[in-house]
């Protein structure tokens, strides 16, 4: 076995909060052999952020220190490198690659002179050398015209075609190690694909050990050699990617293993979630950390820290591992898709869109047209009593937007929307006013949705103080029930949203939403901003209170499997129009676009023996202020033809309930 | 580009326009009439006073007047002194550059001072540099101009006789005016520098900086500076009116020529003619050196000019 590139040998780090020093990682040991792809996997507040920031000793400008242990890089030691040296190291040897490429560039410097400024700072080359070379990796890591790309600025670049640059750059020194920090969190599940495949290219062409850090299992089975878990702050579990897939040891790892949805879970099943949440860094449990949210805790995970100990060929830090082990197979799940029957029974429309667009005009130069971006574009659907309708697409496809215009958030520039036959782009003032208690919405970012210096019972009193007179009593009744039936305990209505976790927050956004008792939730990804762990909770709310109160929802998602399984039909959206709607199952087994196709084919796989079957489409989504003409995903697509070109493919129905806009349907 | 550079001036000159107007109507509401400030009115006839009264055209309806103004204006005259009957606006050119000196003087000690320690404080944040620089900040900010000019003259040219405490020949005059003025301005560069600094370094790319193995010098002036300062850019168009409105002060405390101190002349005159010239004169600066500040943003921060150029990604 060829000595390890990089050795952490019962690390902890801690960093000065307001009373004393708080633990950021504890007793970390983990090695990276050249060549390797090591994934750091956990959920926020893992530490996995702050252990790669440490193996380049980048903890030092946050007043983060090494408390105890060692880190060995080759043949130096990390921990008593001086300033000097470890600048030599940074970016030559040990390259990172960071989550949010559109904060991760100087935006007032181009980025061919940020790429130089590397290149000059570790090597004896002159400034025509550097930028040669620049203009090389900006080519190797897939960017087109990267001539010109050198003098753009970051702001000009979209989201992926910057990650592509900061990996040129990580590249730019040939560095042994490349740490790269959830790169694929922030983009587009295409783009994604797209990543994560030209990662492990430049992985293998360079001969470079790598450090994934991600939150998302899926996206280690499909990259790791070796997955490490982390959990608030400590090593849970260390195993080989097809180990821990086959049989995980930890408990935390099966939880997290279950849940994930899976491509071929039960729809509206209650998916399987780990209760509670995340310990945060000031108030760690005792003993195992995770004891107060495992199934299998004894006496003894309160009181004991368990150690990291190998146990077949792997480490787990679990008093139970071995006994757990003859428990019982965690991943026991049918293997194959089966169409569900057809639900035949027509309920009635709720909801109805007829030739719905939303543009915004774009301001211009003298005497030019004006144009407008087209956020939705002609869009027309049907949204029946009950049913949960999802919508997917990427980033720009406007299904947020759509979303809105719906709800009159934002009114349409052209077309109507019927709500139980009711012309709403017609209503304004009181009457759309008394409306909109039929119809909320809930947020993403639940925390942003909230004013911070209101109580919870405030903030989900607000809507019945607008539409309702209840008496005090009456009300205080009505918010303590809200918050029983979302799982949260009646005398949480004193806390302000900062003393909430991000679950429970979203909790109450939901509380808040379903407070007048309405007929339709307008769900905008109410679940992408959550820990793994906690998305399926919410999952789970989520279909108990639809069940429970007649609901019709409408759900935005970009996690294709989580609107697979709320969802009854699902409507594709690219570039402002929708490309296909299906009953959800029907979707997934005939996916009849080819944008559908290549979204669908671009989720990881959820298991390491089905890696690599990813297929990557081409290119990024282009601006909907000037979409391409004919059909808008031509230039992307394997199939298009000359006519794809010129002539702009109609909404078909091409099977019971299956609507393609495409010339040639697969 | 060309367009929105365009744009902007025509914007200016509305705003000069406004002045102008509002200079007018100022003066016209001001109690008095201005022929008593040239004639005791007991002492002459009212065929005198009613002589006088059609020299000046006061005789006329407002909006002649404003006309009459206006179209003068326009041509470059703005009226003479009732004191001496000197034209107005050569005697401002004539002493404008003193004031000029002075202004960019102080602007530039200012500048060089509040971006220094404003970088220096947030670098050392909480530390002991942080606090002495946000102290003498505090300090400038507090202090006014007359008493720190006062204190200046104590310490450096009577007590240790360094620099003249007067006059306006040569450059060794303008030191401690200079001082005095720039003071102030500093302090309040100095926290708009050090909380754009730490707003910059809590930006997730100074971790790619430092990633990459820069040297933190050039982490620090390179690229944190340069974002830094963007803001301050602003704030320095601002501080020129502050500094140009200061000069009335400190040219009557430093007796230096000027026309700051024409104004200080004029308003103990009420030589009215005088002090409308100058305040015009003045915005006419002030609205002049904002335009620039505000094509030089352009310039330095690339969001900006694509921006007005309306190209760019959504």
């Amino acid at each position: 076995m060829k000595q390890p590139l990089l050795t952490a040998d019962h690390l902890s780090v801690q960093y000065p909060g307001k009373n004393g020093l708080l633990d950021a990682i504890t007793d970390i040991s983990l090695h990276i052999r050249t060549g390797e792809t090591v994934c750091l996997v956990g959920e926020s507040g893992s530490g996995k952020t702050i252990a790669a920031k440490t193996f380049m000793r980048l903890i030092d400008y946050e007043r983060g220190r090494i408390a105890a242990g060692h880190v060995q890089f080759a043949d130096q030691d990390l921990v008593r490198l001086t300033d000097k040296e470890l600048r030599r190291l940074r970016g030559r040897k040990i390259a990172m690659v960071f989550q949010e490429p559109m904060t991760a560039f100087d935006p007032i410097f181009t980025i061919g002179s940020q790429l130089i400024e590397t290149i000059l700072r570790h090597q004896r080359v002159t400034r025509q050398e550097a930028w040669r070379r620049s203009v090389d990796l900006l080519r190797r890591v897939g960017l087109s015209e990267p001539e010109a790309r050198m003098h753009q600025y970051p702001g000009e670049l979209s989201g992926g075609m910057l990650q592509r640059a900061m990996i040129a750059m990580a590249l730019s020194c040939s560095p042994d190690l490349l740490i790269a920090d959830e790169p694929t969190t922030a983009l587009d599940m295409t783009i994604q694909a797209q990543i994560l495949q030209l990662l492990k290219e430049l992985q293998r062409e360079y001969g470079m050990a790598m450090l994934l850090i991600t939150h998302d299992l899926v996206i280690a089975a499909e990259a790791a050699d070796r997955i490490v878990v982390m959990y608030a702050g400590r090593i849970a579990e260390q195993a080989e990617t097809q180990d821990l897939f086959r049989e995980p040891y930890h408990p935390y790892t099966k939880g997290l293993l279950q849940s994930i949805t899976a491509p071929d879970s039960m729809r509206k099943s209650k998916l399987y979630s780990i209760e509670g949440s995340i310990p945060g860094l000031h108030d760690m449990p005792s003993g195992c950390r995770f004891h107060p949210r495992c199934p299998h805790a004894v006496e003894r995970c309160r009181s004991e820290v368990p150690e990291l100990t190998g146990l077949n060929g792997r480490l787990v830090a679990c008093w139970r591992a071995e006994e757990l082990r003859h428990s019982g197979n965690v991943q026991a799940r049918p293997a194959v898709i089966e169409a569900e029957p057809m639900t035949s029974e027509r309920k009635e429309t709720l909801i109805e869109a007829v030739g719905l667009s939303k543009w915004y005009p774009l301001k211009r130069g003298t005497g030019g047209k004006e144009r407008f971006i087209r956020a939705v574009d002609d869009v027309s659907l049907a949204i029946r009593a009950g049913e949960t309708f999802g919508l997917v697409g990427e980033s720009g496809s406007g299904k947020s937007t759509l979303g809105r215009v719906i709800l009159q958030l934002e009114r349409a520039t052209k077309g109507e929307v019927y709500f139980r036959g009711e012309p709403l782009t017609q209503l304004s003032g009181a009457r759309l006013r008394n409306m909109r208690r039929h119809m909320q919405m809930v947020f993403q970012d639940a925390g942003s949705s909230m004013n911070p210096r209101w109580k919870a019972g405030d903030i989900i009193g607000e809507p019945l103080d607008v539409h309702e007179s209840l008496s005090r009593k009456e009300r205080k009744a009505r918010i303590e029930e809200l918050l029983q039936i979302v799982g949260l305990s009646p005398d949480m209505a004193d806390r302000y949203p900062h003393q909430f976790s991000g679950g429970q927050r979203q909790r109450l956004g939901i509380a808040r939403a379903i407070a007048l008792n309405p007929a339709f939730l307008l769900l905008d990804e109410p679940v992408s901003a959550l820990d793994v762990s906690v998305q399926a909770q919410i999952v789970n709310l989520l279909l108990d209170i639809q069940e429970r109160m007649g609901l019709t929802y409408l759900f935005i998602g970009h996690g294709l499997h989580v609107v697979r399984h709320l969802s009854d039909r699902i409507g594709v959206m690219y570039l402002g129009q929708l490309v296909e709607v299906a009953d959800s199952a029907e979707l997934f087994l005939h996916p009849a676009h080819h944008y559908t196709r290549a979204l669908i084919a671009s989720i990881p796989h959820p298991d390491p023996a089905g890696r690599g079957t990813a297929r990557v489409i081409e290119g990024e989504v282009p601006s909907p202020a000037a979409p391409p003409s004919g059909c808008r995903f031509h230039p992307r697509c394997p199939a298009a033809t000359e006519r794809c070109k010129l002539e702009a493919p109609e909404l078909q129905e091409i099977g019971p309930g299956h609507y393609a806009a495409c010339h040639f349907p697969a | 580009m060309a367009r929105a550079i365009l744009l902007r001036a025509a914007a200016s000159l509305m705003v000069i326009f406004g002045t102008m107007a509002l200079v007018f109507v100022i003066v016209y509401m001001l109690p008095g009439d201005p022929v008593y400030q040239i004639v005791d009115p007991e002492s002459v006839t009212p065929d005198v006073i009613e002589n006088l009264r059609r020299q000046l055209g006061t005789d006329k309806p407002l909006a002649v007047q404003f006309a009459n103004y206006m179209s003068k204006l326009m041509q470059g005259d703005f009226g003479r002194s009732i004191l001496n009957g000197d034209p107005v606006l050569p005697k401002i050119i004539e002493h404008f550059p003193a004031t000029l000196s002075l202004t960019v003087c102080s602007a530039l000690f200012a500048a060089l001072i509040g971006i220094w320690l404003g970088v220096l404080s947030a670098i050392h944040r909480n530390g002991l540099i942080d606090i002495a620089a946000r102290t003498l900040g505090l300090f400038g900010i507090s202090m006014p101009t007359f008493w720190t000019g006062i204190l200046l003259i104590l310490l450096f040219s009577i007590r240790l006789g360094w620099f003249p405490a007067m006059g306006s020949d040569g450059w060794r005059t303008l030191v401690l005016p200079s001082l005095a003025l720039g003071i102030v301005a500093s302090g309040f560069i100095i926290r708009l520098v050090r909380n754009s600094m730490l707003e910059v370094l809590g930006e997730p790319f100074i971790l790619t900086l430092r990633a990459k193995g820069l040297a933190e010098r050039m982490v620090m002036y390179r690229h944190a500076l340069r974002n830094a300062l963007l803001p301050a850019l602003t704030m320095i168009g601002v501080l020129i009116g502050d500094l140009m409105a200061g000069s009335v002060v400190i040219e009557t405390v430093f007796s230096r020529q000027g026309i700051g101190r024409i104004v200080a002349d004029a308003l103990t005159a009420k030589d009215m003619p005088v002090i409308q010239g100058v305040i015009l004169f003045t915005a006419v600066m002030y609205v002049l050196v904002n335009l620039l500040v505000d094509l030089s943003y352009a310039i330095v921060d690339p969001r900006v000019r694509r921006l007005k150029s309306g190209g760019g990604r959504l």
